[in-house]
């Protein structure tokens, strides 16, 4: 007990559960468990925005012709809202703020997050990041996809202010990244429970021990080439502007610098939670703990030096590019040992399929399947082929859209009688899984046949020969936002249900210490922190 | 407000050193994502990545004996924010490796007024680059036509005869010598033709922007 075991008795209350009122507590939070509710309730509400524009992106595809927007610009905006806010306030909120910072904590046994303040400000910079990213939309709003290449970002071809703004959001976004991350590396690095070693730490908190340090390496870059991009635009200078000696290409290599670390940010706290679930349904421990670690570790690090996989047709010479193509490949063999050990995991498991375990094996089904049009792509001479076609929104559907969500979904119906003390009604989380995974499915199988045909992304219209694929997309489409809406349903129902959630529902599989105590945890967890053996 | 903050002056210390850590390593990363930039255009110098031709190396060691001649050939582009055309003097030119020769692009300007242009370069197929020495060049410095002047622009440079002896690049026959030329940004300001990020920007400019903001009229989602 050496580090903070007398925290709470200092203050003279015997009584653990000792909760400030609701301004305070929610407002000025700097609980961590707290913080967390918060960041999922926020991932929920941007989840809104994100799902409803792919809603009017599919209806406008639905037949050839012009539907629903106006030009290609309007178009372009709403294809790079979706991806904005997808991936910086539904996807990494939900994972690493709300998940990460419930959980972390409460696995490695500490009493809260290093610094309990800086937690509260992470959370309340999205707040203003996520107005700024909706508010673009309705001044001219920033039609250059997430990657936001120049010149096409530059002040010629998006001349209002919505790119601008869409660029401080991000910037908001990537502040409130940088201190979380340092938060999670002080926390997870000092404040773990006596015993609990690196080598004992649960697998989700080495998920977010990687994205931590992914986040610190790669969001400067990010914020470093949008400050350019941001003067570029509006104070004359000439870092991505050939005609003041600057190269857009350099754009591209800083972006992806950034962004491809940020897709395994993505991903890997969504690898942790699948290993608890798995190993929990299956009652079993986790197969090659050590190997699950560090393959997390090596997808991080060799998630660094693949970046220009992101630019085989911008001009890089064929040595580059048979680097980077085999430099992605490598990462495979990391991926591979994570699907191995899960299906090792769950083989010869006594298995119980409940809604979290589905979403957990759907996770597997379809992230393997993105991995393999991953390696498919990574090949540079392919990729000349499918660049920037459907075949490559397929692709990172699969990993994000399927992959990221159904680790979010399946974390969310894993934990949620801990968080809310409250169990999910099991018939409605079955039906929601099910109406996901069919309608996911149904919306980006069909795009792998409209990429190896030559359909590229990025355009509201297309000629007839590819209506069949994009009807049916649209009509996946349909039921994945129906499934969205299930989903809304089984939050309400859980949270006006009246069955209480068991401290630790799941039985002997469920070995974390967050089934230690009670659902929902106290305002403070540990009365004394406990010891691991 | 109850505080769960560690009250160990020893973690509170440690948690410092790491967070000062943490943003050291922030701040570095920042720092080299500004420093790529001059970093990405001298690894380019340095090494002819992407074809780009040696500049200020020595003078040309006299042609080979038995080197084999290579034809240089010259393209030209014009960026259309500059009321110029630029063309190559000459199509094409055979030169022998390790020999200077002087080619001559011709410019004119269809603009009213005097106006600057500078250039952009490489040579093709890239891995030629290192290969390729640049003594004199008129895109080594802006370049500033009156109003329908006409200007011959020199170039001399010379083509190492190592070019046959590099197992990458002994068969190359043909090596391609491009320029872009742009308006530069002072030359745009001047004239009224900076493209600005819209008019919540940036000064105020009397002109109108004839280089920029097509469509600019701000659109919404539907």
């Amino acid at each position: 007990m050496a580090t903070a075991s007398n925290t709470h008795d200092d203050h003279g209350h015997g009584h653990h559960d000792h909760t400030p009122g609701f301004v305070a507590r929610w407002f000025f939070s700097t609980n961590h468990k707290d913080i967390g509710i918060l960041y999922i309730i926020f991932a929920l509400l941007a989840a809104f925005v994100g799902v409803g524009l792919s809603l009017l992106m599919r209806i406008e595809l639905q037949s050839p012709g012009m539907q629903i927007f106006a030009d290609g610009q309007a178009w372009n905006v709403a294809v790079t809202a979706h991806g904005v806010v997808m991936v910086f306030y539904v996807i990494m909120p939900a994972l690493i703020g709300g998940f990460g910072n419930y959980f972390v904590p409460i696995m490695i046994g500490a009493p809260d997050m290093a610094f309990p303040r800086l937690n509260n400000i992470s959370f309340w910079l999205l707040v203003p990041a996520l107005m700024l990213a909706v508010g673009s939309l309705f001044v001219g709003g920033a039609g250059t996809g997430w990657t936001l290449y120049p010149p096409l970002s530059n002040s010629t071809y998006q001349s209002g202010m919505g790119l601008d703004m869409a660029l401080f959001s991000l910037h908001l976004a990537g502040a409130s990244s940088i201190l979380g991350a340092a938060n999670f590396i002080t926390t997870i690095f000092n404040m773990r429970a006596p015993g609990m070693t690196l080598h004992k730490m649960p697998l989700f908190v080495w998920g977010m021990l990687v994205t931590a340090f992914l986040l610190l390496l790669s969001v400067p870059v990010l914020g470093g080439a949008i400050t350019m991009l941001i003067t570029d635009r509006n104070f004359g200078t000439a870092f991505f502007d050939p005609a003041g000696g600057g190269d857009p290409v350099l754009f591209q290599h800083l972006f992806w610098f950034f962004g491809h670390p940020e897709v395994y940010i993505m991903i890997l706290p969504g690898f942790g939670i699948i290993s608890h679930v798995l190993s929990t349904f299956s009652r079993k421990p986790i197969f090659g703990y050590l190997g699950m670690a560090y393959a997390m570790v090596a997808i991080g690090v060799v998630g660094f030096v693949v970046w220009a996989h992101h630019m085989f047709t911008s001009g890089i010479s064929v040595d580059t590019r048979a680097y980077f193509m085999a430099a992605t490949m490598i990462i495979a063999v990391p991926t591979g040992i994570k699907i191995f050990s899960w299906i090792a995991t769950i083989w010869g498991g006594s298995i119980t399929f409940k809604t979290p375990m589905l979403f957990a094996l759907g996770f597997i089904f379809l992230f393997t399947m993105g991995g393999v049009t991953g390696v498919k792509l990574a090949n540079a001479s392919i990729d000349v082929v499918l660049h920037n076609t459907y075949y490559v929104v397929a692709h990172f559907h699969y990993v994000l859209s399927l992959g990221a969500v159904f680790s979010i979904y399946a974390g969310f119906y894993y934990w949620i009688g801990k968080m809310s003390g409250k169990q999910y009604p099991e018939r409605w989380g079955q039906i929601h899984f099910w109406m996901t995974f069919i309608g996911v499915n149904l919306t980006f199988f069909p795009m792998h046949f409209l990429g190896a045909q030559g359909m590229p992304r990025r355009y509201p219209d297309y000629p007839d020969a590819f209506a069949g694929w994009n009807l049916v997309a649209s009509l996946g489409a349909y039921v994945s936002v129906a499934s969205f809406l299930v989903f809304i349903y089984v939050c309400f129902r859980t949270l006006m249900g009246s069955e209480k959630a068991a401290g630790n529902p799941w039985g002997e599989g469920a070995t974390t210490l967050e089934w230690q105590v009670s659902s929902p945890p106290p305002f403070h967890t540990f009365d004394e922190l406990p010891r691991i053996r | 407000m109850p505080q769960s903050r560690p009250q160990d002056p020893g973690l509170a210390r440690r948690n410092r050193r790491v967070a000062l850590g943490a943003a050291v390593v922030v701040g570095g990363m920042l720092g080299l994502s500004f420093a790529a930039v001059p970093l990405y255009t001298l690894f380019c110098a340095v090494t002819g990545y992407g074809g780009t031709p040696m500049i200020g190396g020595p003078g040309a060691p006299g042609a080979a004996a038995d080197a084999r001649m290579i034809t240089v050939r010259f393209s030209a582009n014009t960026n259309p924010g500059l009321p110029w055309r630029f063309q190559p003097g000459q199509p094409s030119m055979q030169v022998r490796p390790g020999e200077e020769a002087l080619a001559f692009y011709t410019a004119a300007s269809q603009s009213s007024g005097p106006s600057t242009g500078i250039s952009t370069y490489n040579v093709t197929p890239e891995i030629a680059g290192p290969f390729f020495h640049k003594v004199h060049c008129f895109c080594f410095d802006e370049q500033t036509l009156a109003a329908g002047q006409q200007a011959e622009m020199p170039i001399s440079f010379w083509v190492d005869p190592k070019i046959a002896e590099n197992p990458e690049t002994r068969d190359i026959r043909t090596i391609t010598l491009n320029y872009t030329f742009f308006r530069t940004l002072a030359d745009a300001e001047r004239a009224g033709a900076l493209a600005k990020a819209g008019p919540h920007v940036g000064r105020a400019s009397d002109a109108t922007p004839a280089g920029g903001t097509p469509g600019s009229s701000p659109r919404s989602v539907p």
